[in-house]
C-alpha cells in the first residue's frame, strides 16, 4: 500500500504530516512511502533526509492524491486539493467536520473516506492518536516561552547582590492539555502559578504539576462526561468575573486556554479585567483563532493596549516539534488499523467510525456521544468524612480502646488472683518471670527496625536453641537409658540450631553496609 | 569436673538472660547489629557452661560429643544456604526446636525425679509436660510442612476442604480428654495418653499448615517462630528453669510481633490468616471493577532513554527479583544511575518476599546501601516526585485495586502507590497474575509501560543501553 504526504498549500501552515523518522516507521509497517517535493522544507526538513529515511520524492500533489492509497495531510484539504483526489482514498487529516459540512460533501462525493484526526474520541485507548493532545501540549508549552518573551522580567525569584528579584506570577485558565502544559512549563521556569477551571475534578491535577487551584465558593461543578466543561449559572460565572478581576490586579502573565471544538472560544478576560491589569503584563490567548477567550484579542496578531499590556495572538507552531508529534499521532492510528498487511476500516471500532466521517460516498457526522474516562463507569464515590464526623469517630475509638482495656485487665487481674489462690509458690514465682519477659519482649521487638527482620528470626532461632538446657539436664552416665538418648539426640538437634543460627545471622548482618 | 553451686548456677542464667536481651536489643539498628550477635553467642556459652558445670549433670562426654558434631553440621549449612533459601532454613530450624522440646518432654516424664513428686507439684508438672509436648509437636510438623510449601515441595496452594476447621476443633478436644487421662495417671501410665496426644498434635501441625496459601507463608513463619519460642518456655516450667521460660518467653513474643506486623501489613486479621481456609478474603463483595484502558509496552531502548532522562528513580522489587537472581545487575544499574547524579531509592512492601525483611537481606547481598533501602510508608510521600518507578517482579504490592475496588480480594491492603509517579515500568515475564489471582489495573493505566522478559535479562540488557 502506498501512502502520501504532499505539500501543505496554506501560508500559515508550517507543519507537515511526515517527518524521516515516521517515514521510517510507516516502511516498518510495511507501507511505501511518497512525499511531494518541498513537502517539509518550512518544518526543516529536506527532501534528502526524507528520501534518506526511503522515501520517493514525487515532483506534484496530483502524483500524490492520484497515486497513493493513503494521504496523510495537516490542514483540512481545498476544493482544488479535494478535485485531484483518486475514488476510494483513504485521507487523514483536520478536518472540522462541524463546520465544514461542505468539505465533507465535496469528499462523500469524490467516494473519499476522509478521516477528521480532529474528530477522534478522547479516550485513553485513543490518546496516542490524539492530535487534539498533542498540538495543545506544544501550544502550552509555548505559551509560556512567548508570554516570558514579551514580558519584561524574570520568571523565577531570585535574591541577587544587586537586590531581589521578584517571581512572576503566572494565571493560567482552563486546565485541559494545553492548560496543563502551559502550568508544568511555567513551574519549571519558577514562576508562581495558579491555574482556574470550572471542573472540580481537575484540581488535583493542577496541583500535582505545582499550580494552586483557584475556585469560586460557589458548590457546582463544571465537568460533564465528555469531558469538555458545561455552561455554568449565572451566578457562577458572577463569581468567577469577580475572581478574574482580583487576579488581574495581581497576575503578570495571564494564559487563556478555554476551546470548544466546533464552537466558537468563551469570552472570558473582559475589557475591565484588561483595564485592572499593570502595565507590562502579558496577556496570551491560545483560542486567538477561534474568537479568543479574551475580549481584546486580534487573532495573529501581538499588540499592545493603551494600559500597557502586551496582548498575544499568535503563537509558532514549533513545526519541527509539531509534525513529529502529529506524524507520530498519524502512524499510531494506522498502527491501529493493521498497518499495511492487515489493513482494514472497523466500522465497528470505537475510534475509526467517530473519525471517518465519510465513508463509501456517504456523511458520517455528528456521531453519538461517546463518554469520556476515567469519569465514566462511576469511581466508587468515597466521601471524606467532616471535621465534626472524624473528631466524633475518634472519641468513640478512643472509648472503645479504654473499654476493652479495662476489661483485659480485669480478666488478667482476675486470672492471676486464681492462680494465686491454687497454684504452689514455685510456680508462681516462674510465673512472674515469665509474664515479664514477655513484657520485655514486646518493648524489645518493636524496637528492631524492618529490615533486620530476617535477622531477627534467624537469631531469636538460634536463642530458642536454649532448650539444649533441657536435654543437658537430661543425661546421665548410663547411654543405653532411654531417657539419655532422648536428650541427646534433643543436645544435639538443639545444637545445629544454635551453631547454624548464629552463623547465619552473622552472614546477613555482614552483608549490611551503607 | 568442677561443680558450682546452685546459686552461682542461677546468677550465671541471669547474666545469660540479660545478654540475650541486649542481644535483640541490638537489632535496633544495622550498626549495633553485630553486637548484638556477639552477646547472643556469649549469653548461650555462659548458659551452657553453667548448665554443664552444674550439679547433677552426667555424660559429660556424650554432651561433648554431641554439641561438636552438631557444630560441624550446622557451621556446614549456615554456609552453604542461599539467601533467596533463608526461608526455608529458618522454617525446617524451627522444626529442630519443636522436636528437641518434644523429646525433653517425654524425657522428663521418664526421669525419676518427676515420678517422686506429689500433689499440686506433680499435678502441675504433668500439665507443663502435656503442654510442652503438644506446643512442641505442632511447631514440628508445622514447621516441616512450612518448609516444604516455601522449598516447592508441596504446593503453595492452600489445601483444605469443609469440615477442617470442625475437624481440628474434635481433635483439640480430644487432646483435652487425653490431657485429663494422662493427669491422672500413675507413674509412666500416662505414656500411652501422651503418645496418642503427640500423634494428634502433629497431624493438627501438617493440616493447620497444609491449609494456608503460599502467599501467608511470611505470617505461618513468623508463628511458628514464636510457637519454637512457647515450647521452650514450657519446658522452662517442667524443669522449673528459669532461663529457659525467660529465653522463651523473648523469642515467642518476638515471632508473635512479627506475625501481627505482617497481618497489619496486609490488613487481614491474624485468624483471618491462620483459619481461614481459601475461599475466605477480605474482599466485601459485588462486581469487579472492569478494568478501562490498554497494556502498552516499551523496549529496552526506550526504557534506558527514560531512566538517562529522569532525576529521581524508585525501584520496587518483589520476589521475582529474586527468583530471577536480579539483585546483582539491579545494583550495577543503580549505581551506573547513581554515578549520573540521579536519586535512586528502593521501595519494600512490608509482605514482599517470603519472610519479613526477606527483600531487605537479598539486596543486602547485592551490595545494595541499606540507607537507600525505604519501606512503603516512607516512599509513598514521594511517588509524586518521582520521575520513573520501575517495579521488578512485584505485583499484589503495587495494585490500585486495594485501594480503589472494593470487590477485589485484596482490598483494604496498603500498598506503594506507584502509579502516583510520572512513570511506571512494569519489568515482568508476562501477563500472568501474581499470588492473589487478581488482574493488576496497573498494567493499564496511561504511565504505566510493560518491560517484557526476565528480570536478569531485562536488566542486563538495560544496563548496556545506559553506559553506551
Amino acid at each position: 500500500m502506498k501512502v502520501g504526504i504532499p505539500s501543505e498549500v496554506s501560508a500559515n501552515e508550517l507543519r507537515v504530516a511526515a517527518t524521516p523518522k515516521t517515514v521510517k516507521r510507516l516502511l516498518k509497517q510495511g507501507f511505501e512511502v511518497q512525499i511531494q517535493k518541498g513537502a517539509g522544507i518550512k518544518a526543516n526538513f529536506s527532501d534528502k533526509e526524507f528520501e534518506e529515511a526511503g522515501a520517493k520524492i514525487v515532483n506534484t500533489a496530483a502524483d500524490i492524491y492520484g497515486g497513493s492509497d493513503i494521504v496523510l495531510k495537516v490542514k483540512e484539504p481545498t476544493t482544488e486539493e479535494v478535485g485531484m483526489m483518486k475514488e476510494g482514498l483513504v485521507m487523514l487529516s483536520y478536518l472540522w467536520p462541524a463546520q465544514n459540512q461542505d468539505l465533507l460533501k465535496k469528499l462523500a462525493d469524490k467516494k473519499v473516506n476522509a478521516i477528521a484526526m480532529d474528530a477522534i474520541p478522547r479516550i485513553s485507548r485513543a490518546q496516542k492518536m490524539d492530535v487534539l493532545s498533542s498540538m495543545a501540549n506544544i501550544a502550552g508549552y509555548r505559551a509560556v516561552i512567548e508570554g516570558s518573551y514579551n514580558f519584561g522580567r524574570f520568571l523565577n525569584g531570585q535574591i541577587t547582590a544587586a537586590g531581589k528579584v521578584e517571581p512572576a506570577k503566572v494565571l493560567v485558565i482552563g486546565a485541559g492539555v494545553a492548560g496543563l502544559a502551559a502550568i508544568g512549563a511555567a513551574n519549571s521556569l519558577g514562576a508562581i502559578v495558579r491555574a482556574f477551571d470550572t471542573r472540580k475534578e481537575v484540581a488535583e491535577q493542577i496541583e500535582s504539576m505545582g499550580a494552586t487551584f483557584l475556585t469560586v465558593e460557589i458548590e457546582e461543578d463544571g465537568a460533564t462526561s465528555s469531558g469538555y466543561s458545561k455552561e455554568m449559572s449565572k451566578e457562577f460565572i458572577e463569581a468567577e468575573m469577580k475572581l478574574f478581576l482580583e487576579q488581574a490586579k495581581e497576575v503578570d502573565i495571564v494564559i487563556t486556554t478555554a476551546q470548544i471544538p466546533g464552537r466558537p472560544a468563551p469570552k472570558l478576560w473582559m475589557d475591565y479585567h484588561v483595564a485592572a491589569m499593570k502595565p507590562g503584563s502579558v496577556i496570551v490567548d491560545l483560542a486567538a483563532s477561534t474568537g479568543g477567550n479574551c475580549a481584546l484579542t486580534k487573532n495573529g496578531e501581538v499588540y499592545t493596549t493603551e494600559n500597557g499590556v502586551v496582548m498575544v495572538g499568535k503563537l509558532s507552531q514549533l513545526p519541527s516539534q509539531a509534525s513529529q508529534l502529529y506524524g507520530n499521532n498519524l502512524c499510531h492510528l494506522l498502527d491501529d488499523m493493521g498497518k499495511a498487511e492487515k489493513w482494514k476500516i472497523d466500522m465497528e471500532d470505537a475510534v475509526v467510525s467517530r473519525a471517518m466521517v465519510t465513508y463509501n460516498g456517504k456523511i458520517n457526522w455528528p456521531p453519538a456521544p461517546l463518554p469520556v474516562s476515567p469519569t465514566a463507569g462511576g469511581k466508587p464515590k468515597v466521601i471524606p468524612p467532616t471535621e465534626a464526623e472524624t473528631k466524633a469517630s475518634n472519641e468513640a475509638a478512643a472509648k472503645k480502646a479504654t473499654t476493652s482495656m479495662i476489661v483485659m485487665l480485669a480478666v488478667v487481674g482476675g486470672l492471676l488472683f486464681l492462680v494465686g489462690k491454687f497454684a504452689p509458690s514455685e510456680f508462681i514465682q516462674h510465673f512472674t518471670v515469665f509474664v515479664l519477659a514477655i513484657f520485655v519482649g514486646w518493648q524489645l521487638i518493636t524496637n528492631v527496625a524492618h529490615a533486620l527482620h530476617t535477622p531477627l528470626m534467624a537469631v531469636t532461632n538460634a536463642i530458642s536453641g536454649i532448650i539444649v538446657v533441657g536435654g543437658l539436664l537430661q543425661t546421665t552416665h548410663d547411654i543405653k537409658d532411654p531417657v539419655t538418648i532422648i536428650a541427646v539426640i534433643a543436645i544435639l538437634i538443639a545444637s545445629i540450631n544454635i551453631v547454624g543460627g548464629f552463623f547465619v545471622t552473622h552472614r546477613m548482618l555482614k552483608m549490611f553496609k551503607k | 569436673m568442677i561443680e558450682i553451686a546452685k546459686e552461682i548456677q542461677t546468677a550465671a542464667y541471669l547474666f545469660a538472660s540479660i545478654l540475650f536481651i541486649l542481644s535483640l536489643g541490638g537489632l535496633a539498628s544495622q550498626e549495633s547489629a553485630k553486637r548484638g550477635v556477639v552477646y547472643g553467642i556469649v549469653g548461650m556459652i555462659v548458659a551452657i557452661i553453667a548448665t554443664v558445670l552444674g550439679q547433677g549433670v552426667e555424660g559429660h562426654i556424650y554432651i561433648i560429643a554431641a554439641i561438636a558434631v552438631a557444630s560441624l553440621i550446622g557451621i556446614m549449612v549456615a554456609r552453604k544456604v542461599e539467601m533467596t533459601s533463608m526461608p526455608q532454613l529458618v522454617a525446617i530450624l524451627h522444626s529442630f526446636v519443636g522436636m528437641a522440646a518434644v523429646l525433653v518432654g517425654f524425657g522428663s516424664y521418664l526421669d525419676p525425679e518427676t515420678q517422686a513428686l506429689t500433689g499440686a507439684s506433680h499435678m502441675i508438672h504433668l500439665v507443663e509436660v502435656f503442654i510442652g509436648i503438644f506446643i512442641g509437636a505442632i511447631t514440628f510438623t508445622g514447621s516441616i510442612v512450612a518448609w516444604g510449601k516455601l522449598d516447592g515441595k508441596i504446593p503453595s496452594k492452600p489445601w483444605a476442604f469443609k469440615g477442617l476447621q470442625m475437624m481440628n476443633v474434635i481433635l483439640m478436644i480430644a487432646c483435652t480428654i487425653l490431657g485429663v487421662l494422662f493427669c491422672n495417671a500413675h507413674g509412666t501410665e500416662g505414656m500411652l495418653p501422651l503418645l496418642i496426644m503427640t500423634g494428634i498434635a502433629s497431624f493438627i501441625g501438617i493440616v493447620l499448615v497444609m491449609a494456608i496459601g503460599g502467599g501467608d507463608m511470611p505470617v505461618v513463619v513468623s508463628m511458628l517462630n514464636s510457637y519454637s519460642g512457647w515450647a521452650a518456655s514450657a519446658a522452662g516450667f517442667m524443669l522449673g528453669n528459669d532461663l529457659l521460660i525467660v529465653t522463651g518467653a523473648l523469642v515467642g513474643s518476638s515471632g508473635a510481633i512479627l506475625s501481627m506486623h505482617m497481618c497489619h501489613a496486609m490488613n487481614r486479621s491474624f485468624f483471618a490468616v491462620i483459619f481461614a481456609n481459601a475461599t475466605a478474603s477480605s474482599s466485601q463483595g459485588g462486581e469487579k471493577k472492569a478494568i478501562e484502558g490498554e497494556v502498552t509496552a516499551l523496549n529496552h531502548e526506550e526504557v534506558a532513554t527514560l531512566l538517562k532522562e529522569a532525576k529521581s528513580v524508585v525501584i520496587v522489587p518483589g520476589y521475582g527479583m529474586a527468583v530471577a537472581k536480579a539483585q546483582y545487575p539491579i545494583y550495577d544499574m543503580v549505581q551506573t544511575l547513581r554515578k549520573a547524579g540521579k536519586n535512586v531509592r528502593f521501595a519494600i512492601h512490608p509482605v514482599a518476599g517470603r519472610l519479613p525483611g526477606h527483600m531487605n537481606v537479598l539486596l543486602a547481598e547485592a551490595n545494595v546501601p541499606y540507607d537507600i533501602v525505604l519501606e512503603m510508608d516512607e516512599i509513598n510521600e514521594d511517588m509524586p516526585e518521582t520521575d520513573v518507578v520501575m517495579v521488578i517482579g512485584a505485583n499484589d504490592v503495587v495494585n490500585p485495586s486495594a485501594q480503589d475496588d472494593p470487590a477485589s480480594s485484596i482490598y483494604g491492603m496498603p500498598v506503594i502507590e506507584v502509579w502516583k509517579a510520572e512513570k511506571v515500568i512494569i519489568m515482568k515475564r508476562s501477563m500472568s497474575a501474581g499470588y492473589s489471582g487478581e488482574d493488576n489495573p496497573l498494567f493499564y493505566k496511561p504511565n504505566s509501560e510493560m518491560l517484557y522478559g526476565d528480570a536478569k535479562a531485562s536488566v542486563e540488557k538495560l544496563l548496556s543501553y545506559l553506559k553506551s
